[in-house]
């Protein structure tokens, strides 16, 4: 199940292409900073991890991270890149949130480069370079309503500067919003497997940039491309995609061009607007840094890496579709395997469970952030109880509920809950009590057109389920009440 | 001197180290660093087929520290350096633009 989204339509008209690349910047999770040893904490009180190295004064030196730079060759290698020697430059601009007026990151010599991502749905797209750099602080704007151009001041927090990154950056292979969403998704899941990050966008360890452009459809030039900034979503990087991609055509359509330029997308209205103009301010004279020696990673320390890596998203998926034997969809599979549930729900099958009924139960009732309660045995049974026709669907989805919560084994959750499947006879003794009471949606129900019909068996429905208090099988229910309309 | 920075490249690297020059300063800057890059290009004249490119004078690689956390900076002592100070942060003018 994917989120719901607006943007599924096609983002461009039929006789224009889009075309996307995005660039991720990853936190990396490791205890400390990139160059020096203060914590890498997200939520801090505001420079309480600082120290001469982050806060740039003069005569301190940097050391890189080992964990950093190991964690970086693993998503490289998670990406099917080729890792390299690199070297560490220093990115010059003026700007408070880098009090060294540099930032240190890797320009013609990354660490990672050439790899791909294969998206759930077969669509690869190439991965330009992985490289390893550090993140600036954080600027607040104080007064003028929030709006940076009208702000009185600005608070510098130096706990963000220092922490290590990765900035994936694809190539232009993307063609939909839908894919621009599912390669951000893909990758948040191999970064999960492996470890490295926690990923998390709403938290800002996940920052995903959009470098968009349109062309007429079949070409193969590459036109004036947009960067979007500020996405902090799945739901706004589509949205971003699709007006953008609009406003190119219509530009296009227009006789005009667009200008190479970032944009910020503006949730609230809906829209991109202008920022800086790349042409003047992208000059920051990188240059090899001489505090820090270059990075060489022997042929034997990158065999370890790929010996040591977990199963991949991509091969949990199809692990999840081979044992459940077709009958796991592509949606749930995706969703098990996003939320590291694909273990639980192969360990269920193989105690027993149906694999079907298994994998949808997991995906649609059980979005918890810690689920280690439920047990594959716990589950299985569980699944068996619902298979069986002990327990309904609703009643299924409470207990493995409580399951989450603690509660124990499936059936003395049901027996305390006083849950039981109601005997078929006693079901219909209910619908034939329901139908008397309510003779005339009853003869407007087996009178009336389909549209007519489904309205009021929700109805009739309705009034088992409370007859009931719903123990009764809501598909059981239909049955009968189809069998007793004579169709 | 050779030419090899014009007086308008002079003045852009001067505006991107926020650095501001007269004219007549401006030209005496891009002679002085068209003289620097012609010491540099001294090197074309020597053949360098069989030497590998260098990153950096030191023969090391792989120079790295372990993830182990170290202590911080006090706070209230970092702060005493700064000309101004709000609510546990460095206060800075208004900045123009959003971060490169």
């Amino acid at each position: 199940m994917s989120p719901a989204v607006p943007g599924r339509e096609p983002a461009v008209p039929e006789d224009w292409e889009l075309v996307v690349g995005l660039e991720v910047h990853v936190e990396l999770s490791t205890a400390t900073k990139l160059f020096c040893g203060c914590a890498n904490r997200f939520g801090d009180e505001p420079n309480t991890n600082v120290c001469p190295v982050c806060l740039g004064l003069p005569g301190s030196l940097p050391v890189a991270n080992a964990a950093a730079v190991d964690f970086a060759m693993r998503l490289g290698r998670a990406l099917g890149c080729e890792v390299r020697g690199a070297v560490f430059a220093r990115k010059n601009y003026f700007y408070p949130d880098m009090p060294k007026d540099y930032q240190i990151s890797q320009y013609d010599q990354p660490t990672n480069t050439d790899g791909r991502l294969e998206l759930p749905d077969g669509h690869t797209v190439g991965i330009e370079r992985a490289h390893i750099e550090e993140d600036t602080g954080k600027t607040t704007h104080i007064g003028g309503g929030g709006r940076i151009h009208d702000a009185d001041y600005a608070l510098v927090d130096y706990n963000r500067a220092g922490v290590p990154l990765v900035e994936i950056v694809s190539r232009p292979d993307i063609r939909t919003a839908e894919q621009a969403r599912a390669y951000v998704r893909e990758l948040r899941a191999i970064l999960l497997a492996i470890g490295v990050s926690d990923a998390r966008m709403e938290e800002g360890s996940m920052r995903v940039d959009a470098n968009v452009s349109v062309r007429p459809a079949g070409a193969d030039e590459l036109r004036t491309r947009c960067e979007i900034k500020n996405l902090s979503s799945l739901r706004a990087l589509g949205r971003a995609i699709v007006y953008e991609a609009q406003r190119h055509v219509d530009l296009w359509c227009g006789g005009e061009r667009p200008r190479q330029e970032t944009r910020h997308w503006d949730e609230a209205n809906g829209r991109t607007t202008p920022g800086r103009s790349k042409e003047d301010a992208d000059d920051y004279r990188y240059f090899q840094d001489p505090d820090l020696v270059p990075l060489a990673p022997a042929a034997e320390t990158v065999a370890a890496i790929d010996a040591a890596l977990p199963p991949l998203p991509a091969a949990r998926r199809a692990d999840l579709a081979a044992d459940g034997g077709g009958a796991v969809s592509a949606e749930d599979a995706a969703l098990l395997v996003e939320r590291g549930q694909d273990g639980l729900v192969r360990a269920a099958m193989a105690a027993g469970a149906d694999p079907g009924v298994a994998a949808t139960r997991v995906a649609n009732d059980l979005a918890v952030d810690d689920w280690s309660p439920v047990t594959p045995e716990g589950l299985a049974a569980l699944v068996a109880m619902e298979t069986s026709g002990r327990l309904t669907a609703t009643q299924s989805k409470q207990v493995l509920a409580e399951m989450a919560e603690g509660g124990g084994f499936p059936d003395a959750i049901a027996e305390r809950r006083g849950f039981q499947a109601m005997a078929r006879d006693d079901l219909a003794a209910v619908v034939d009590q329901v139908i008397s009471e309510n003779a005339e949606a009853w003869s407007r129900f087996c009178g009336g057109d389909e549209v007519e019909r489904k309205k009021l068996a929700g109805f009739l429905t309705g009034q088992v389920m409370r007859a009931t208090r719903g123990q009764a099988d809501g598909a059981a229910v239909n049955r009968l009440l189809g069998e007793r309309a004579g169709s | 001197m050779s030419g090899r920075i014009t007086r308008d490249e002079a003045a852009h690297v001067a505006r991107l180290a926020r650095l501001r020059f007269s004219d007549e300063e401006l030209d005496e800057l891009a002679a002085q660093l068209s003289a620097v890059l012609d010491h540099a290009a001294d090197v074309e004249a020597l053949d360098v087929t069989d030497i590998a490119p260098t990153s950096h004078p030191h023969p090391l690689v792989n120079v790295t520290r372990a993830d182990e956390v170290r202590p911080s900076l006090d706070r209230d002592e970092v702060l005493a350096q700064a000309p101004s100070v709000d609510d546990g942060q460095f206060r800075v003018p208004p900045i123009l633009g959003e971060a490169p």
